[in-house]
């Protein structure tokens, strides 16, 4: 019996892992593109939470959930282009403004989205992997939405395309060194606003994922802070898109600890559980983290870790 | 300086809070914007909002109730600012200050209600003020990120806090809302007056914003904080002990969050429910932002944003507005202040031109006359 509950615990765990680290991999890559260029949008937690309920208002309106993940991602560019913008101006902190992006982005979604709460949208369509199984269990661990898929290729593009395109290379530069990219003739601050827009864009599509698929409805508790558990998770991942995609997984097996105890009858504890997330990413930035030293990989123009 | 005549010389001396006023002013502009573009009453939205903050004694104690935990949180982001450090947690500490303060009655029963609120008061600012000080202490010691690890502190901490109140610490006589058990009678503070019932939470967010005024402006503490906050190499170049310094703002700020959670327990809520999670702690971080981390500034800012989210109720029951109506005139509050921040280097520019011209036409009448 015992055997047998340990097996489910790690499907539903392996599930779980996908399942809830979807959303991050999405926001992570994100803020893993605006950190490159020398900025930290700590707003992807607003620009979340409008891109669940926009995308959801559009796929409810439609009734095409892909029209809402795109609605979501063209939400999130508007908020993303904001950050940018406003933090192009003198003097004002982006660290400051993303917090502002939170509050106003929350208000925002919760604002709009009050008349959603109740009728149901259409959700995205999973892809059934586990066909070939009989086991209820793995036929539903491995139903995997399209989404995931996307962003993996997302991830393995954006490390390519770092790596190895003259646009990759000039967003490294300006992150890196603003002042020779301008002498280079780039100019910093649209590429900051444009990788800033970009990676909003991709944080409103993280949380259309998570209104149309899992948990998969629209109501204010909808988020639990993996917008600003992302700005850890880049640090963890070092600024490298690859590496976001495990620590996004990673952080999903971690966010997917409590409900898979729970499907094994363990209910004791769960807020504790629930609370995992954000106790690994505190380990892991403590254990990661040095004073005066800046991490491998950081963009030299953060303000994070100046 | 002092010779400057009256006229430009308030302009100067005004001339800083321009920012904050232009922002209140375009922020209720999109406001207002906003709601008419969706086709409602705008004006008297914003005529509510005002209503609902000031417009009767009910709205003033409404008002003033809601600042007194905004000035406490406030300075849990303010004290540590004057140090450099960003720290957004507020709300954790504040639900662990209000978890212990409804927890010492059990551990210790049978206490006078003075010494007993005493003790309640300080448990609370030791639970907030550890709260926090782990996290000065993470930032110090390994180079976290103080404004993440804040915020993952603090969502940890009402996991903690939920897991408490609906575990081993709940009461089971609260069926649908989790608790633990109420304050005994004795326990809870009463209002200032019987005419005038806001709690004397207020009392101790003007105190401790008048203290914290003292402390960052006028003791050596302060001034060393100061020059930490300014430039941190300087700071230990000349031998300032930065370390602690740092954490002495944290622990400080935490505990003042603490004592919030305190007040709101044996105050307001009478025990410790999920009702303390009311955003408290965000709200704080906006009302040390717009008075710029000055303490007398956040009395008054707390008082403003109090009154603005005691007007939600009204903006609910006269226009059907939803609740978060308020939240979206906080969040344009929030942006506006921060991008009109991009004036300051203006407004310094423009103090100085004043000063010299009025220095230059003095040096000429002296020169003539």
């Amino acid at each position: 019996m015992a055997e047998l509950d340990l097996a489910s615990f790690f499907l539903a765990l392996l599930a779980g892992a996908i399942r809830v680290g979807t959303p991050f991999i999405f926001v992570s890559l994100g803020e893993c593109l605006t950190e490159k260029s020398g900025r930290i949008n700590l707003g992807l937690e607003g620009i979340l939470i409008t891109g669940a309920m926009s995308g959801y208002a559009l796929a409810c309106l439609t009734g095409s959930p892909w029209s809402g993940v795109f609605a979501a991602g063209c939400a999130g560019l508007l908020l993303g282009l904001l950050h940018g913008i406003v933090c192009s101006l003198p003097r004002v902190n982006d660290i400051a403004f993303g917090i502002a992006l939170i509050l106003f982005g929350t208000g925002l979604a919760f604002f709009l989205g009050k008349s959603f709460i109740q009728p149901q949208a259409p959700m995205l369509p999973a892809i059934m992997l586990g066909a070939w199984s009989d086991d209820e269990r793995v036929r539903s661990a491995l139903s995997i939405n399209v989404l995931f898929f996307i962003g993996v290729a997302l991830a393995v593009v954006l490390h390519w395309g770092l790596r190895s395109t003259r646009w990759g290379l000039m967003l490294r530069l300006v992150g890196e060194h603003a002042e020779s990219a301008h002498a280079l003739g780039y100019r910093p601050v649209l590429v900051r606003i444009g990788a800033t827009a970009t990676g909003g864009f991709l944080a409103g599509v993280g949380g259309a994922y998570l209104s149309l698929y899992y948990p998969g409805s629209w109501n204010e508790g909808l988020s639990s802070g993996q917008g600003l558990m992302a700005v850890a998770l880049v640090i963890f991942a070092r600024w490298q898109p690859l590496r976001c995609l495990w620590a996004a997984l990673l952080f999903g097996a971690a966010g997917a600890i409590g409900p898979a105890l729970q499907a094994v009858g363990i209910s004791a504890g769960y807020y504790l559980f629930s609370a995992a997330p954000y106790i690994l990413t505190l380990l892991v930035m403590f254990v990661t983290c040095r004073p005066n030293r800046t991490l491998n990989g950081a963009p030299g123009e953060l303000s994070l870790t100046r | 300086m002092n010779r400057l005549p009256l006229l430009p010389r308030t302009i100067r001396t005004a001339l800083p809070a321009l920012p904050t006023l232009l922002a209140l002013v375009s922020s209720f502009l999109l406001f207002m914007l906003f709601l008419g573009v969706q086709g409602k009453p705008s004006w008297e939205a914003c005529r509510l909002v005002f209503e609902g903050a000031f417009g009767s004694v009910f709205a003033w104690e409404n008002t003033l109730q809601r600042a007194a935990p905004l000035m406490l949180t406030a300075l849990c982001v303010a004290l540590p600012a004057h140090a450099g450090l960003i720290i957004i947690g507020g709300e954790g500490a504040l639900v662990l200050g209000a978890l212990a303060a409804a927890v010492l009655p059990r551990i210790v029963p049978g206490l006078a209600p003075l010494p007993m609120l005493l003790g309640m008061g300080c448990v609370s600012m030791l639970a907030g003020g550890l709260w926090i000080g782990i996290n000065g202490w993470m930032r110090q010691k390994r180079g976290l990120n103080e404004t993440i690890g804040s915020l993952l502190l603090s969502y940890i901490a009402i996991a903690l806090f939920n897991q408490l109140v609906e575990g081993p610490l709940r009461d089971p006589a609260s069926l649908n809302k989790p608790s633990t058990p109420p304050l005994a009678e004795d326990y809870l503070i009463g209002p200032l007056s019987e005419s005038f019932q806001v709690h004397w939470g207020l009392v101790a967010g003007v105190l401790a914003c008048v203290l914290a005024h003292v402390l960052v402006r006028y003791s050596v503490t302060g001034f060393s904080l100061r020059i930490v906050g300014g430039n941190v190499r300087t700071a230990r170049m000349v031998g300032l002990p930065v370390d602690r310094l740092v954490l002495l703002t944290c622990v400080l700020g935490g505990a003042c969050a603490g004592l919030a959670g305190m007040f709101e327990v044996s105050a307001v809520q009478g025990s410790a429910n999920a009702a303390l999670i009311a955003g408290y702690g965000v709200s704080g971080i906006l009302v040390a932002f717009a008075a710029r981390h000055n303490p007398p500034g956040i009395i008054v800012c707390a008082i403003l944003l109090g009154g603005i989210e005691a007007s939600g109720s009204l903006l609910q029951r006269r226009l059907g507005l939803p609740d978060a109506t308020t939240l979206i005139l906080e969040g344009l509050l929030f942006t506006n202040l921060l991008a009109w921040e991009a004036l300051w280097g203006r407004i310094g520019r423009w103090r100085l031109y004043l000063g010299e011209r009025y220095e230059r036409r003095y040096a000429m009448e002296a020169q003539h006359g």
